[in-house]
């Protein structure tokens, strides 16, 4: 019963366009962030990974992810280069499209996340160290931990934990790795004694408006299907990223005196991090509450990243992974059969256990990423070298490492 | 010996003292942007959680040449126009200037400063139809 529903396939059409975008808006969500010197190296290191990673996804990331599991920790390699994936569907993932567009949706989201990590080292990364750390990071930690989430047989997956569309395999996979890169990077030079003011802060609305147009791909799509569980997880999307954005710009106006249309804008991602693994299991009500707890959950700890006096640039792990963190963890508070029969009831629904099985997911997840970008970001940095010269930073990548500059 | 006035306020004053200077004669000058702080040592800017300093604030710096006695009435009219009452007003330095040349006719001094309607011009008629 092979039968393609072509409601469904252009739904996931869609929506692989609509979570492609989301890359160039992010490029854009950064780069508006940096100083002007940087703003199209910023851009470029989002840009570049749909390049990098669309290749290594045909050729070995989706088998990795996709493929039949070894013992649940990683996928076999019968799709290397896609061999097999076609228009017939893929029973185990997706029975109602062909295989093709399952995978090819898949890609958008594997291309995303470590373009997420970029803004932890903008300003002052060798590009090419870059180059090399976003395939080995993609084939090394990305394509593991989709497989133990969202596999056929992970470990993750048989151990009940809910990710509906990423929250731990994109948000908190992202936000360590971010942190673990910056503390083995270091500062950017005068970090803390000189300004570092956004060059343009419209261009950072501009990319949170269209984040957050793709984001109804990113977890409306992730139903795979169009349903209810699909529009019930666009309508909480958009609600949880409406309730952090309004409470962040109540955060910003009383602890900083005035509503900073920055914070504002950065309020709207967290709430779109966190309901990111509940947008197909919660309700619209609980969606205002996920989103309304992420923005002070984030607030207060980029003040806390900020005290530790550490250059996490443009603060991926306290937007992404903390959010993230809390995202995976209201998954295990909220969760209600009622709106999804396929999930599960969390501890406000009378299941305590499935909180802790979130809690234990995201603690793999976290100690894994964080490990291992920790080790790849030492290794790069003993055989390539992370950083430009002092001088190559003063100038500015644009020109040190790309020969141009954003305005004449 | 003509004088050069270089007045430096706040961006917003700009249109309020051109109109001021023309309205007492005052034709050519010239202004370009400037960034920079006195006193006041620049402002806080709220980020996305917690405030910045920003130390360099944007002014503009407007240049005008005019003869000895016109300073004191150009300096007075710029003071009212470009004033808040708040820090960071700005500041008016004065240039004594060796020479003046107009390029389209070669015409120095006193010459290459006038023009028809100017400050000059109208204090000569007033001075006239005194006496």
């Amino acid at each position: 019963m092979n039968e393609i529903n072509s409601g469904d396939t252009a739904w996931v059409l869609v929506s692989t366009a609509l979570v492609m975008m989301m890359t160039p808006a992010l490029a854009f969500f950064y780069g508006g962030m940096v100083r002007k010197k940087n703003l199209l190296s910023t851009i470029n290191l989002s840009f570049i990974t749909i390049g990098l990673v669309s290749l290594q996804w045909v050729l070995i990331g989706y088998t990795l992810a996709f493929g039949a599991s070894h013992n649940g920790l990683v996928g076999g390699l019968n799709f290397l280069g896609f061999n097999g994936v076609g228009a017939k569907p893929n029973m185990d993932y997706a029975p109602t499209i062909p295989h093709l567009a399952f995978a090819a949706y898949q890609m958008m989201f594997a291309i995303i996340t470590p373009a997420l990590i970029t803004g932890a080292f903008v300003e002052r990364v060798r590009f090419k160290a870059f180059l090399i750390f976003t395939l080995l990071w993609t084939t090394l930690v990305y394509d593991p931990v989709a497989h133990w989430v969202w596999g056929l047989g992970g470990i993750l997956h048989n151990m009940g934990t809910l990710d509906f569309a990423g929250g731990t395999v994109v948000h908190i996979t992202a936000g360590y790795s971010a942190l673990a890169f910056a503390i083995v990077l270091g500062k950017r030079k005068w970090f803390g004694r000189a300004v570092m003011e956004p060059n343009n802060i419209p261009f950072t609305v501009l990319g949170a408006g269209l984040l957050w147009m793709g984001w109804f791909g990113f977890n409306g799509g992730s139903a795979l299907a169009v349903n209810g569980i699909a529009v019930n997880a666009v309508v909480t999307t958009n609600t949880a990223a409406a309730a952090a954005a309004v409470t962040w710009m109540f955060l910003s106006w009383h602890d900083d005196n005035k509503p900073s249309v920055l914070g504002i804008v950065t309020g709207a991602v967290v709430g779109l991090v966190a309901i990111t693994p509940a947008a197909g299991f919660v309700t619209p009500l609980s969606a205002i509450a996920i989103g309304a707890i992420a923005a002070p959950i984030s607030f207060y700890a980029i003040r806390l990243r900020q005290k530790w006096g550490l250059d996490e640039s443009l603060d991926v792990w306290a937007c992404h992974g903390v959010g993230g963190t809390w995202g995976a963890l209201a998954t295990g508070l909220f969760a209600t059969k009622l709106i999804n029969p396929a999930g599960a009831d969390g501890l406000l629904y009378g299941n305590p256990r499935q909180f802790l099985i979130q809690l234990v997911g995201t603690l793999i997840a976290i100690l894994f990423a964080f490990t291992m970008t920790f080790i790849l970001t030492k290794l790069l940095s003993r055989l390539v070298g992370l950083r430009v010269t002092e001088n190559e930073e003063e100038v500015g990548l644009d020109i040190s490492e790309h020969g141009e500059r954003a305005f004449a | 010996m003509p004088k050069r006035i270089e007045a430096i306020f706040r961006e917003e004053k700009l249109h309020i003292v051109k109109q001021a200077l023309y309205d007492i004669g005052i034709v050519g000058m010239n202004v370009s942007e400037v960034r920079g702080h006195g006193r006041q040592g620049g402002i806080e800017l709220a980020g996305r959680s917690g405030t910045y300093r920003v130390d360099f604030l944007p002014r503009i710096q407007l240049n005008i040449v005019l003869s000895d006695h016109n300073v004191e009435k150009a300096i007075d009219t710029i003071c009212n126009a470009a004033h808040t009452g708040g820090i960071g007003d700005g500041l008016i330095f004065v240039y004594p200037v060796d020479e003046v040349v107009r390029i389209r006719t070669g015409e120095r001094g006193h010459d290459a400063l006038s023009y028809e309607g100017d400050i000059d011009e109208r204090e000569e008629v007033s001075i006239a139809a005194t006496n």
